[in-house]
């Protein structure tokens, strides 16, 4: 197994260790989930780089905040998404994101990947909150060679505070070689011109599936992997839904307030197209393995084929119309 | 400690107070019983304890002050007003669109380390500056300033866990112990006590003081400031309301500002006689 394709726990835990080894002003924040969430490799190698802050999220954001406060170091706290997101919803809005503080966040254990933990452990709706909160930048990274990039830029080299999600499993390699993360930016994968494709995090790789499975049926689906959610790369979704007319979005999220959300909002105000959103239907989670999770909750490759399908049919009636 | 000394601080404390009651009645905002009950507090620290320089707010040996029980900030304006970290004119945009001074600590305005107003959070980030100081090697101590109803949240004792955890010797709280909170009274609403015992309990030093005696209060302070063990707690006793006779003790002026007559009312009894030329004179100060 190459680096590339290990659980993206394993692999944040070293490239986290790899990133406090050049930059000695990395300090990470836990809140007892250390080995959950991968920085506890970090805390072996600098301990006095980590700070432990006990079953206490809340304290442990306003301690990330008052220690990115001296200017001179980075904070990087990490614990589950559902913690991350919901739990320390107006820490992260008052000490964090309205002082515009450079602290890095991440939400482990995205969205159904966080499968035996069941509804209390599975941030449904993560994306969605940390895209209304002012002064955030949210990210959700297709891969592990994604997620070195957005270390590099967004923990070490871009100032202010981020939201980054990481899966608990190993995610099949999908970006392309050579490829680099940057902040507000899509990356197209795949050309076609009937229907555009777009997922986010662990999705795009079901997306690339299905583009490759309407193929077969002579549907050409361009597939769009937008990582940043927030700020969100318009100009590609406005060329898309000008371009091919019907939009699907896919993620390991709720429907609501996430890619699909974000997405809806571009269309809605500069270019209307039939969209489909597909991602969990505005429930909260179960326990369960999780192929069988993603399949319950209707996040399969078939379930993005039924969504183009009818999109697609939407804009047929509507040229249809418009002919008549 | 001289009894010159103490009289210059019990001056700008008066002037902390006439400000607050003078700012919030032209900004029809704000809230008074803890601003007014914070006071003495506030010029003992800003006018004898902390080492900043306003000319240079981003001094990085400075101390810290967080001002966690955000929603009392107009004093704490008046004091960096008072202190120089900006013109004292600039109080009397506080209410208005567009101004500096918000109506619960903001970043922009010179002098406040972190925006709190949200109660519960400011301990927290005290805790991280603290580790942070300790961490870099600076000799900086950080001070934060906590309500009594603020306490009832579950971070602060969080944040209270981790200092002594930690063993924060560079980080010390005092606690504007007025016994009111903006609905009644602590011991009615939810009770504290007993209350130095708890913070004992949680690895704290505590010490306590008449949070209007300026000789006790530069006492605890100068003592609080020297204890390097771990963190430390200064409990002040005090009374919300503290200089006006009938704001005294009641949670009705939690925050409510006074309106012309009552405000004047106010100033009469803080030594200003004409509140008008008081407020001209203070909006001439255009300079730091």
């Amino acid at each position: 197994m190459t680096r590339a394709e290990q659980d993206m726990r394993v692999f944040f835990a070293e490239a986290l260790v790899a990133l406090g080894r050049a930059h000695p002003n990395l300090v990470v924040l836990d809140a007892d989930l250390n080995s959950s969430t991968g920085t506890r490799r970090y805390a072996e190698e600098f301990p006095d780089r980590f700070v432990q802050c006990g079953i206490a999220e809340q304290n442990m954001m306003g301690v990330a905040a008052g220690i990115a406060a001296s200017r001179r170091l980075i904070p990087l706290a990490a614990t589950f998404g559902v913690f991350a997101a919901r739990r320390t919803y107006d820490q992260v809005a008052m000490s964090i994101a309205y002082p515009r503080l450079n602290v890095k966040i991440v939400g482990a254990s995205s969205g159904l990947t966080s499968a035996p933990g069941g509804a209390s452990h599975q941030p449904l709706e993560d994306l969605a909150l940390m895209r209304a909160m002012p002064s955030m930048t949210v990210i959700d990274p297709a891969d592990n060679p994604e997620l070195q990039g957005v270390l590099e830029t967004m923990v070490v080299e871009y100032d202010g505070p981020v939201y980054i999600r990481t899966m608990r499993c190993a995610p099949p390699r999908v970006t392309p070689a050579g490829y680099r993360f940057q902040r507000g930016k899509a990356v197209a994968l795949r050309d076609g011109g009937d229907v555009t494709l777009i997922g986010t995090g662990l999705m795009t790789s079901v997306a690339m599936e299905a583009a490759a499975r309407l193929a077969e049926d002579g549907v050409g689906a361009r597939v769009i992997h937008s990582p940043c959610l927030k700020p969100m790369d318009e100009e590609t979704v406005i060329s898309a839904a000008e371009e091919t007319g019907a939009i699907v979005t896919v993620e390991n999220h709720s429907i609501i307030g996430g890619l699909g959300g974000a997405v809806a909002e571009i269309l809605g105000e500069h270019a209307p197209a039939p969209l489909a959103r597909v991602g969990t239907p505005d429930v909260f989670g179960e326990t369960g393995p999780m192929d069988a999770l993603f399949a319950k909750y209707g996040l399969t490759v078939n379930d993005v084929i039924r969504a183009a399908r009818r999109v697609l049919a939407r804009k047929a009636g509507r040229a249809g119309a418009a002919r008549a | 400690m001289t009894d010159t000394l103490l009289r210059a601080l019990e001056e700008k404390a008066q002037q902390i107070r006439q400000l607050s009651i003078s700012m919030m009645a032209h900004g029809k905002i704000g809230h008074v019983g803890g601003s007014l009950s914070e006071a003495d507090l506030l010029a003992a620290l800003y006018f004898r304890i902390l080492r900043v320089d306003p000319a240079y707010p981003q001094w990085e040996d400075r101390d810290r002050f967080v001002l966690s029980k955000g929603h009392a900030c107009p004093a704490h304006y008046a004091a960096l007003a008072l202190r120089g970290y900006f013109p004292t004119a600039e109080l009397y945009t506080f209410g208005s669109i567009d101004a500096r001074l918000q109506c619960h600590p903001s970043p922009q305005t010179p002098g406040v380390e972190i925006p709190t107003g949200s109660l519960g959070q400011g301990l927290s980030v005290a805790v991280g500056m603290a580790w942070a100081g300790r961490l870099l090697g600076r000799g900086y101590r950080v001070w934060a300033l906590l309500g009594d109803g603020e306490i009832d949240c579950g971070q602060i004792w969080e944040a209270a866990m981790a200092a002594g955890h930690y063993r924060l010797g560079n980080l010390t709280a005092i606690l504007d112990y007025n016994k009111i909170q903006a609905q009644g009274r602590c011991a009615e609403m939810m009770t504290l006590e007993p209350l130095r015992g708890k913070w004992e309990a949680f690895n704290w030093m505590v010490w306590e003081a008449d949070g209007h005696d300026m000789a006790q209060i530069v006492a605890g302070l100068e003592t609080a400031g020297a204890y390097t063990a771990g963190p430390g707690i200064l409990i002040a006793h005090t009374v919300k309301g503290k200089g006006v006779s009938f704001m005294e003790n009641t949670h009705v002026w939690h925050t409510h500002a006074p309106g012309p007559e009552d405000a004047a009312r106010a100033l009469a009894e803080l030594g200003i006689d004409d509140p008008e030329a008081f407020r001209s004179r203070m909006m001439a100060r255009t300079g730091v």
